[in-house]
């Protein structure tokens, strides 16, 4: 479904308009409000409805295949760094998880690359990306090349 | 119309579209062009865009040459035997020897990534499988690609590649609108790097009512890579190479952790094991060089998917279906039930919404599973895209011109779904083509190459009447009918997009009709494409929105063309399980060991067709 969002929880805020990889969160013009507006071009990603400060939108799966009585809510704490998960069966079934989002706090990990010292010439026209080759193996290895794997390319069928 | 046209000029390396492939471009161009003007384009929130925009619970290409676990070359050999040999192996030789530096920086970055308590090594899923917890792996990488960029253009579809008016053949930039505002949007760009998605939804779904969305690969992957290179005039690689997939049935909830990890496996309605009966006679279509299951068994070495493919659809039709896939065993430990669930939760979550539905528990019953409708991508299991250049110390004479994933399109380079002939690239992969890409553009430009770029107002203006011509044409003609959507002047983009994958499915092997082609069928549906082609010009939009899917609908159907041309000029049966030429039912090596090359001419619209060598690597020695 795709999504749909409930009337007295969403405050129009636009978080979901805002996230929506499929363009397809709007908001209505006369209740102010988000909706769905193409379901079946909704891929039930849950983009929008984690980034939901109100937990406002939910998610009832395709009417294709799916029947009614189930739900799948989620609880994304970007501060905790962590994701909760409830699914609740047709039957009444509930299972709950929990997992990591990330390891470190946002925005504090990625170097600016602006300010890291540049490429010599020679790494520039050489086979090796930034941070590389250490950062391949973690040690001092080098690049892989034909030569040092004893290969080379040759046309036709071989296997 | 009122629409503002905002001109963003002197850009050195412009990303168009930041998924993995973009993301990776944009990070990784600030090394090596510390002063150029860096700039993205993306058609939704680089936050969460792309295939990867739910998440991802495993990273699927990662060689652990730290531990000592592969080698570039054994991902080669991978990738070539499961796409039955039609590979670029300098390209992919090139990406499986920097993917291990890119999975090393996202783990620096705070992806959590699982770990072995044995060995402290990578948790691996399967021999190139590593297991993440993927909820955010865009929102990671988009902040690393936001930090390098000078600007980030969210919401902007972009519809066409600028070319240089003094220059044959060498890019320009790109024009586009924004889907919020209806702003027309010029980038005038010394190189391109596209990152644009593959495509979904051009064939028939399975499901057609609200259950279209819920495709394998995501809705919003347009095609756009294709149509945005191939209209430049851009060559294109083994297009006709579509891949059809065997996932949980409705949901198309990911299997490779349940085979790999959970060590499920699957079984017809009897409850038998059917895939060996139907390999003596697959054997007799492919030859034993690409199905041999006892050497398969002594060295491990993979049968390739599409064969798989080929004996479920194979049992389906013989009566014998459905195809279950064996959980019960496995869900009992609850670990591993755990994993099971989170496998969903973390890149399928209608997977998961689909079972709480049906009350399917994997514990207590066996579930569904069967093979998609097909897509076409580079970035996955197969290798459709742009023919690109290769590295200068691998590549062979007719892969190399100068610049790593440059196009035949001066200036434009590829990354993810947009390059051709690297399967098995997958999310890892695809941000270090991104990366490969930003160096040699940011090369190409220090050699010199981008100077003296026009691009004429004449082009700008061109561009833009034809961008807003749907929107136009709608306002003239709406007026003609009381109301409704049914006009003798227009269709909407639903219904051309409903007409697309129609003739897709019925002529070019889709799934109802068993992924069965032949050359008759392919010319009627040729012909049915070029037709389309003149509807097109009178396609209707109402709104900003409908527009946007205007655009991703032209962009589908000239990716279509092309898959289209090149199914018929393959004349035999390389994949069986993807697709069928009914009049050339086995594999040729004689004739078609080799890649596809396609260019349409811009002006005539005109595509010619060519054979590629295919290069294999194997020892010096020899």
């Amino acid at each position: 479904m795709p999504t749909f969002v409930y009337m007295t929880r969403c405050d129009g805020c636009g978080h979901c308009v805002d996230i929506c990889p499929s363009d397809i969160m709007h908001i209505d013009k006369t209740y102010r409000r988000a909706y769905n507006i193409e379901p079946n071009m909704c891929w039930e990603c849950y983009s929008c409805v984690k980034a939901c400060p109100q937990h406002a939108i939910d998610v009832r799966g395709y009417a294709d295949f799916a029947p009614l009585g189930h739900s799948v809510r989620v609880h994304r704490d970007e501060e905790k760094g962590t994701i909760a998960w409830r699914i609740k069966f047709r039957n009444g079934t509930e299972k709950n998880f929990l997992s990591p989002i990330t390891t470190k706090p946002w925005g504090t990990a990625i170097p600016q690359l602006r300010s890291v010292p540049g490429p010599s010439k020679e790494m520039r026209d050489g086979q090796l990306l930034y941070n590389e080759p250490k950062w391949i193996r973690m040690d001092d290895g080098g690049l892989h090349t034909l030569k040092s794997a004893g290969l080379k390319l040759k046309k036709g069928v071989y296997y | 119309m009122a629409y503002k046209t905002i001109i963003e000029d002197g850009i050195d390396i412009l990303v168009v579209g930041a998924g993995l492939g973009g993301t990776g471009a944009a990070w990784e161009a600030r090394f090596w062009g510390q002063d150029k003007k860096i700039v993205i384009a993306e058609k939704a929130n680089i936050d969460r865009s792309g295939a990867v925009a739910q998440g991802l619970y495993a990273i699927n290409c990662y060689m652990g040459t730290r531990w000592g676990e592969n080698n570039p070359e054994d991902h080669v050999r991978y990738a070539r035997i499961d796409l039955m040999g039609m590979v670029r192996e300098d390209l992919l030789f090139d990406m499986a020897r920097h993917v291990d530096s890119t999975v090393h920086q996202f783990e620096d970055w705070g992806l959590p990534i699982m770990k072995d308590p044995k060995t402290g090594r990578y948790l691996r899923e399967g021999r190139w499988q590593i297991m993440i917890h993927g909820e955010s792996y865009k929102p990671i990488v988009a902040e690393a690609a936001k930090k390098s960029a000078d600007k980030v253009f969210n919401r902007i579809c972009v519809t066409h590649l600028l070319m240089d008016d003094s220059k044959e053949n060498r890019v320009a930039g790109a024009v586009g609108f924004n889907v919020r505002t209806g702003d027309y949007h010029v980038f005038k760009s010394k190189t391109v790097i596209c990152g644009a998605g593959g495509a979904s939804n051009i064939f028939k779904p399975r499901s057609v009512g609200e259950g279209s969305g819920r495709t394998w690969y995501a809705p919003w992957s347009s095609a756009s890579a294709y149509g945005l290179m191939i209209d430049a005039g851009a060559k294109m690689t083994q297009m006709e190479n579509r891949i059809v997939l065997a996932r949980f049935k409705d949901g198309y909830g990911p299997v490779g952790a349940y085979f790999l990890h959970l060590k499920t496996y699957t079984q017809n309605c009897l409850g038998e094991e059917y895939e060996s009966k139907w390999f003596p006679e697959l054997q007799k279509m492919v030859g034993k060089e690409y199905l041999d299951p006892e050497a398969s068994h002594l060295t491990h070495r993979p049968i390739p998917t599409c064969l798989r493919n080929h004996c479920i659809i194979s049992e389906v039709n013989a009566g014998r279906g459905p195809i279950h896939m064996v959980t019960m065993k496995a869900f009992q430990d609850p670990h591993l039930e755990e994993v099971g669930w989170e496998n969903f939760l973390g890149m399928t979550v209608g997977q998961a919404v689909l079972w709480a539905a049906t009350d399917v528990d994997p514990k207590n019953e066996n579930p569904e599973l069967t093979t998609s409708e097909p897509y076409v991508m580079g970035s996955h299991a197969t290798g459709s895209g742009a023919w690109c250049s290769g590295p200068e110390d691998v590549s062979p004479p007719e892969y190399f011109w100068g610049y790593n994933r440059m196009t035949t399109v001066e200036g434009l380079f590829g990354a993810g779904d947009a390059v051709g002939g690297t399967p098995h690239a997958f999310s890892s992969g695809s941000f270090t083509e991104g990366r490969l890409a930003a160096k040699a553009a940011c090369k190409y430009i220090d050699d010199g190459k981008a100077e003296g770029i026009v691009v004429s107002d004449a082009q700008i203006e061109r561009r833009k009447k034809e961008i807003y011509k749907p929107l136009e044409h709608y306002r003239i003609y709406r007026n003609a009918i009381v109301a409704g959507s049914v006009n003798p002047h227009y269709i909407n983009p639903k219904q051309g997009l409903d007409r697309l994958q129609k003739l897709m499915d019925e002529y070019c092997g889709g799934v109802t009709v068993n992924y069965m082609t032949n050359e008759k069928l392919l010319n009627i549906g040729l012909k049915k494409l070029r037709i389309m082609e003149e509807d097109l010009e009178s396609l209707a939009a109402e709104d900003i929105h409908e527009l946007l899917r205007a655009w991703e609908l032209k962009h589908r159907h000239r990716a279509a063309e092309c898959v289209m041309h090149h199914t018929l000029f393959r004349k035999e049966t390389r994949w069986p399980g993807y697709y069928y030429r009914g009049d050339a039912m086995k594999v040729d090596d004689e004739n078609w060991h080799v890649l596809t090359v396609s260019r349409r001419d811009p002006e005539t619209g005109e595509y010619t067709m060519e054979k590629a060598p295919c290069y294999h690597l194997v020892s010096d020695k020899e």
